[in-house]
This record gives structure tokens, sequence and C-alpha cells, in this order.
């Protein structure tokens, strides 16, 4: 699934291109037998925007954090730049090779500024203050906070929280961005505005983006490949290329493609939402 | 709104103002017209009076009873600053260790204070390490609870920026806990005063401190009824100022970002 295999996608030349994160067989399940995702295979190239999209239950935040290393698997394993990724983790930034982790909510330091903390991956780094604060008004600059650097989380709007908490993965310039549901506490117009950004930023950047979602519309908009997973137990249903070139304008959210990439989708997950009744746990209340 | 706040001020002065003066008021009426006994039940302006013409011994022993509230206070906010962080750092130590704590918390102050100032040769501490005792659990039990309040998703953040063990102590844990640090504060300011004066109450006018309880108990003996009712208006107005002075720093330090301490809610 590399980017090679589509030119048309137009993507600029990368120098380390090839597979940033590499799932093998990856699955989670709980000590008490609680079965959270079936062994996964999936390989991301740099470069590439992937949703994971799936409802609730279908283990799509346990591979995100498995490959953020937030979660050891019960299976397989989880190799970021062909190293294992609890080494990756435990070698502190080398070049190229930094991931940043977006949470659900802003997950923001009440008791700091905004400022404080973006800058919070660079004061836990130790990098001197003049460049750290560089860095954050560059950061800030890219997410469109400017000129509130000096303001508590409490008096931002939800979608600037989030804006404050992505600059503070941006921060440290990293490769590879994952983002976990990111914008599902927020409103539609905000998260559609929000989602453009983060297009933006992954073209300008020449991010590799894993992004979790629930909504269809998001999957389809962002992606160059979506992952579609089923819960009971979190499986990965199949991958479908998104084949629409970028950068992609507002026009393409009302378009033939988008409505039949969106179509296919939902019979996807309501085929896995009916095929789930075999299921003897499917029935069940719970 | 703002006039609205600003009728909110006013009331929130005047309303209980109101009160007290009422009270007063009734009080003197019918301490007057029954012609109640001043060995019985005092009027409020003999009280007043009472109260500046005994200023110098009553003064005096509110300095006495204030240096063991001050000293129980502090020593109670550190002894159980550090024990909450002893408990933090290990579920065994916690698990361990914090019965004792509840059992010193539910042990009447009272039973225990002879027994203390036998033991204790110095009446001074003997007197602050009772109040300390009565004061030491609402530090103990808030912040630990602040110390262990930590957003989840916050901690993921610092563990996954390769956080030190001493950097999530200091730039999380410390603040998430302050809230709460300053909640204990509250009430350890009140218990300490009310443990200073029981401990004093207990050591009786055999004690060589001559705190507010030591002036209440002589002047019960005396049947001083005026000078009783000044001390106790001196014990009242110094709780008073210990809780406001506590309310003041939990601004000062909170002010900014904590829900408690909002005043523009928005």
């Amino acid at each position: 699934m590399s980017v090679a295999s589509r030119p048309d996608m137009a993507l600029p030349a990368d120098p380390d291109s090839g597979v940033v994160v590499d799932v093998r067989g990856a699955g989670k399940t709980y000590p008490d037998g609680t079965r959270a995702l079936a062994p996964v295979h999936l390989a991301v190239s740099s470069r590439e925007f992937v949703t994971l999209l799936g409802p609730s239950g279908c283990g799509k935040s346990t591979l995100l954090k498995m490959v953020a290393g937030l979660l050891p698997p019960s299976d397989g394993e989880v190799r970021l730049w062909r190293e294992v990724q609890s080494a990756v983790t435990q070698a502190p930034g080398a070049a190229g090779r930094k991931l940043a982790f977006v949470f659900q909510d802003a997950t923001l330091m009440p008791w700091s500024r905004v400022r404080g903390n973006v800058r919070l991956p660079l004061d836990l780094a130790g990098v001197a203050r003049g460049d750290a604060d560089r860095r954050v008004d560059d950061a800030l600059a890219l997410v469109g906070l400017q000129g509130f650097d000096r303001h508590y989380p409490r008096q931002l709007s939800g979608g600037m929280q989030m804006r404050a908490s992505i600059a503070r993965a941006l921060v440290m310039e990293p490769n590879l961005l994952l983002l976990d549901e990111p914008f599902g506490a927020l409103d539609e117009i905000t998260r559609t505005r929000l989602d453009a950004d983060i297009l933006d930023l992954w073209w300008r950047r020449s991010l590799t983006v894993i992004f979790v979602t629930h909504s269809i519309y998001e999957a389809v908009f962002l992606s160059t490949r979506v992952v579609v997973m089923a819960a009971r137990p979190g499986r990965v249903l199949r991958e479908v290329l998104i084949d629409e070139p970028f950068p992609r304008s507002e026009a393409f959210r009302v378009s033939q493609k988008f409505l039949s990439c969106c179509k296919e989708l939902s019979e996807l997950l309501a085929e896995a939402a009916a095929s789930g009744g075999a299921d003897p746990l499917a029935g069940t209340p719970t | 709104m703002s006039t609205r706040n600003g009728r909110d001020h006013v009331l929130r002065v005047v309303a209980p103002l109101a009160i007290g003066v009422t009270v007063l008021l009734a009080w003197h009426i019918w301490v007057r017209v029954f012609d109640i006994p001043q060995y019985i039940v005092p009027s409020p302006l003999l009280v007043v009076q009472t109260l500046v013409a005994d200023w110098d011994i009553l003064s005096a022993s509110l300095l006495i009873t204030l240096k063991v509230t001050f000293l129980a206070f502090f020593s109670a906010v550190i002894v159980g600053t550090l024990v909450a962080f002893l408990f933090v750092q290990s579920r065994l130590i916690e698990l361990s260790l914090f019965p004792y704590a509840v059992l010193l918390q539910v042990t009447p102050i009272v039973a225990i204070a002879p027994l203390i100032i036998i033991w204790v040769k110095n009446p001074d501490a003997a007197l602050t390490l009772c109040a300390t005792i009565v004061a030491i659990f609402p530090v103990i039990s808030n912040t630990t609870i602040g110390l262990r309040s930590v957003d989840p998703g916050l901690l993921n953040l610092f563990r996954m920026n390769r956080a030190t063990r001493a950097q999530i102590l200091f730039r999380l844990r410390i603040p998430s806990a302050l809230p709460y640090f300053f909640g204990g504060l509250r009430i350890a300011s009140g218990l300490s005063l009310i443990g200073a004066v029981v401990a004093e109450f207990v050591a009786g006018t055999g004690g060589a401190a001559a705190g507010l309880a030591y002036q209440i108990l002589i002047a019960g003996f005396q049947l001083n009824i005026p000078r009783l009712f000044a001390a106790l208006i001196l014990i009242t107005v110094a709780g008073v100022i210990l809780f406001l002075l506590m309310v003041w720093l939990s601004k000062l330090a909170l002010g900014n970002w904590h829900e408690s301490e909002l005043t523009d809610r928005s």
C-alpha cells in the first residue's frame, strides 16, 4: 500500500519513504479474558493519512494506543520505523522519528496558560527557554492561536482548546501524528473547520497520520485510506482507498464520488453489524 | 448583570448584619426588661465594656491561644503533607498506615489529652501536640486524594514524553493536588483553634499557660460571666479571621484557574 502505487495523489517525494507503522498481528486480550481486539495486520507508509473507522467497541482506540505505546499488545507486535515500539519510545527523539498523540479531550493543564501547555513537551525534554518559546510561537501560528498564548484553557472554546492540544503535539515537530477521535466532542461546524485544518497541516508538514473516528463523512473527507473495523470482537473488516487527489476542497464534500464512498463504507459497517448477530454475545444487552 | 451582581454583594453584607443587629437588640432588651442578673446572662453592652476593660488580660490570653493554634496548624500542614507524600509513594505504605490515621481522627482528643499532658513535660508542646492531632487528618486525607486525582490523559501525555518521576511530581501531581490541599487547610485551620482551646480546657487551671480557655474556666469559677462571654467572642472572631485567611490564600493560589475560585462564571 505504498504511495508510489497511486501516482494520481501526487505526494511530494519522500527520502525516507517506506513503512512507518507496521502492526504485525497485534491484538489485545485483557487478563479477565475480554478480547478488545483480534490480531490486526496493518502497514502505514510514510505520508499516508489513514483513518480507523468503526463503531464503539471495535478496538480502534485500542489499536491506536498500541501504536503509541500507551498500551502493550497481548499478541503480536507493533513496529515503528522498523523497530519494536517499546524500543522506539526508549530512544529519545532521533530526528525524523518522532510521534505525537492527540487525545479525545484537549487534556490541557488547567493551571497553566496556553503557552505553558504547548511548551510542556519541550520543557520535559529540557529544551532551552528561548528556543522553546520560538517553537511554541510557530506551533500556535500553525493552528491559528496566535495572541491566545496568555489565556488559560478555561477561557477558550472547545474548538480552541483542541487547537491548543494539536499545537502541543506539533511543537515537537513529529513525523507521525496519532489522533484519537480528536473532534468527537465538538459541534459539526467546528469539526468541519478543524478537519480541513488537520488536512492542511498533514499536507504542508509532510506528516504521516493515523486518525480514529466514528464519523463516515470525516473518514472519507480526510483519508487516503480507511480501515473499516467492527465490534465483538474488535477486528479489521476491510481497507478502502479514497481515490481523490489533494488538496481536497469543500466541493469534494458534495461530490458524487464522496457520496459513493460514504455509501460503500456505511454498507460495510451495516453488514458487519448484521453479521455480528451470529455472535452469541451480540444478542445480549451490554 | 453588573447591577445585579452589585446588589448581590450588598445583600451578602447587609442581610447577615441585619440579623446580627436584631439578635443583639433583642438580647439587650430581654436582659433589661426581665432584669436578668449579669452572672446568668450579661447584656451585650456589658460584654463589650468588659472586653475593653479587661483587654490587657484577654489579649495576652488570646496571644497564647493563637500561638498554640498557629504552631499546631503549621505542624499539621507540614507533617500531614509529608505523610500524604509518603502515602502516594506506595500502595503498601498507604494501606498499612491509613487505618492508624483514621484511628487518630476518631479518638476524641479530650480522652487522650490528659495522657499527652502527663507524658509531655513542656505544657506548650503538649497543647500544640493535642491541637495538631485534631487538625492533621483533613490535611492528610485531602492531600492524598489530591495527589492521586491526576487526569489520566495528562499522565499518559507525560509518560509519552518520557517525563521523569520528579517531573511528574512537580509539574503534574502537585498542581493537581492544590485545590484539595487548600480544602484541607480550611478545615485544619478551624480544627487547630478548636484543638488548642479543648486541650487547654483539659490541661485546666493547672497549666502554666493562661490562654483563652483558661480565662473561660476561671471566669466560670468566679461567676464573672461578662468576661466569659468576652473570651468566647475573641475565640469566635479568631476562628472567623483564620478561616477568611485560608479563603484568601486559596484564592491567591487557585484564583486564575480552579472552578471553585472563579467569579466570572461563563
